[in-house]
């Protein structure tokens, strides 16, 4: 077989049995048990009170916003990637071109600082 | 037809075969890992832990399985159907997947890929997505909130692991698990391994390594006074038992990759007689567990953080520190001519 392919065939294959795994462990007790539901057992836990209203409710935008930062500072992780494998290869241009951009992604993480939108309270 | 048999079958069999052997180890050594877990942290507390279940309590876990196995599976009525099961086999799922890639020992890798950390990465960042399909799923207030703390938490850290990872991948130039042990390898034995080198990158790794994977002092999605078990709550059975083994498997697998990264893999300590007898494979799991036991240990002697340090801590302290730590490093390796 071709070389790419013997590289990530086993890959593939290891999420098959992984996957194999985990449905014959969430199927088995549809098989093997007693499934006798009433209104009480299948209603959404709220502390012994009959659900209000729907769960599917507003929530704090801060969790928006981490999300966003999130994105921001992934990509900036996934840019840094092959930089840091070709370091050397790279050189002198390639180590100040990240330095730069590091250095402007830092002024957005001060901005977003200032502007408290990594603040909890 | 031989010749197809022995050009394409043999060789899907052979991986077969191996990824069936390391997942069946990795599975049962889980369980026992489980049971150390619950018995260090009742040794701390000076309670017994279980003891019932075998000697010691050692088979406590399979007695745990199959009462999973033979539970009820509750479907809330509200929740929608598919992705309320779909949720704990994602969850679980992606993180056996990510095993395929960890080197145990000198070409013992069920794939040794050149992108392996990468690999790696990219899978546990989809792990938030089983959390949040199950918070979502279930229709009900405490999962809902449980999902959402949980994942901006999973999300917060994970940066802070990228940018350790990129450090250390300054250090040794290639994205291969195998190559990150070897570039390890040197005459001070322990020494020479990254972590003396990177000391801060691997407090802050151990740290967000902690937190990314819901464990306490970080384990807010659980809070178990505020959010019952956070986006667990309506699972029931073997989705709930997924759940349960997604995370540890995560946990282990976070072990292992503090292993690779900063503790040398399967480098014995040092390379003279009495330690390089012992098998690759020995060390790796040694090291692994003794991660794990530090793991144990904070559970157990850490009170829990309240959810603003805990952003506190991931966004305003490790990220800066990792972000300053990239240049000082790449500063170091570029002026003093020592990259890889």
């Amino acid at each position: 077989m071709n070389e790419l392919l013997m590289q990530y065939l086993p890959v593939a294959i290891f999420i098959g049995v992984a996957l194999v795994i985990g449905l014959a462990l969430i199927a088995a007790p549809f098989f093997v048990t007693i499934s006798n539901p009433d209104p009480e057992k299948v209603s959404a836990y709220e502390c012994g009170f009959k659900a209000f209203d729907d769960a599917r409710m507003k929530f704090d935008v801060r969790f928006y916003l981490v999300a966003l930062l999130f994105i921001i500072f992934d990509l900036e992780v996934a840019f840094l990637f092959p930089w840091a494998v070709a370091f050397r290869d790279a050189g002198t241009f390639g180590f100040w071109s990240v330095m730069i951009f590091l250095g402007i992604l830092t002024i957005g993480f001060i901005y977003e600082w200032r502007k408290g939108a990594l603040e909890w309270d | 037809m031989a010749e197809f048999f022995w050009a394409y079958v043999w060789p899907v069999l052979v991986i077969a075969a191996h990824s069936v052997l390391l997942l069946v180890v990795l599975l049962v050594l889980i369980a026992f890992l489980l049971l150390a877990d619950r018995k260090i942290w009742a040794a701390v507390q000076l309670r017994r832990g279980p003891n019932v279940v075998g000697p010691f309590g050692l088979l406590q876990s399979f007695a745990d399985l199959l009462k999973f196995v033979l539970k009820e599976p509750v479907i809330p009525a509200g929740a929608n159907k598919g992705v309320f099961l779909l949720a704990p086999l994602v969850s679980a799922v992606l993180a056996l997947s990510a095993w395929a890639v960890i080197p145990v020992s000198p070409g013992w890798a069920v794939a040794n890929i050149n992108v392996g950390i990468l690999y790696v990465f990219a899978i546990s960042s989809l792990e938030v997505y089983g959390v949040i399909m199950g918070g979502w799923a279930s229709n009900s207030k405490y999962p809902f909130l449980g999902a959402l703390r949980s994942a901006a938490q999973m999300v917060s850290y994970e940066v802070s692991i990228g940018f350790v990872i990129i450090t250390v991948l300054l250090c040794v130039g290639s994205l291969n698990l195998t190559d990150i042990v070897l570039a390890q390898q040197g005459s001070l034995g322990m020494f020479n391994w990254f972590w003396l080198p990177l000391f801060p990158l691997f407090i802050i790794f151990f740290v967000s390594a902690l937190a990314e994977t819901n464990r306490p002092p970080f384990d807010l999605p659980e809070a178990e006074s505020e959010l019952v078990a956070g986006f667990m709550v309506e699972y029931s059975s073997t989705p709930y038992l997924l759940f349960m083994l997604g995370e540890y498997v995560a946990i282990v697998l976070m072990c292992a990759l503090t292993t690779i990264l900063f503790l040398g893999g399967w480098l014995p300590p040092f390379d003279i007689a009495p330690f390089n007898w012992l098998p690759g494979v020995f060390w790796f799991v040694f090291k692994v567990v003794f991660v794990f036991f530090m793991f144990a240990m904070v559970k157990a002697i850490v009170p829990r953080y309240r959810y603003d340090q805990l952003m506190r801590l991931g966004w305003k302290v490790f990220l800066p520190l990792s972000l300053f730590m990239i240049v000082a490093v790449a500063s170091v390796l570029h002026f003093f001519d020592l990259a890889p």
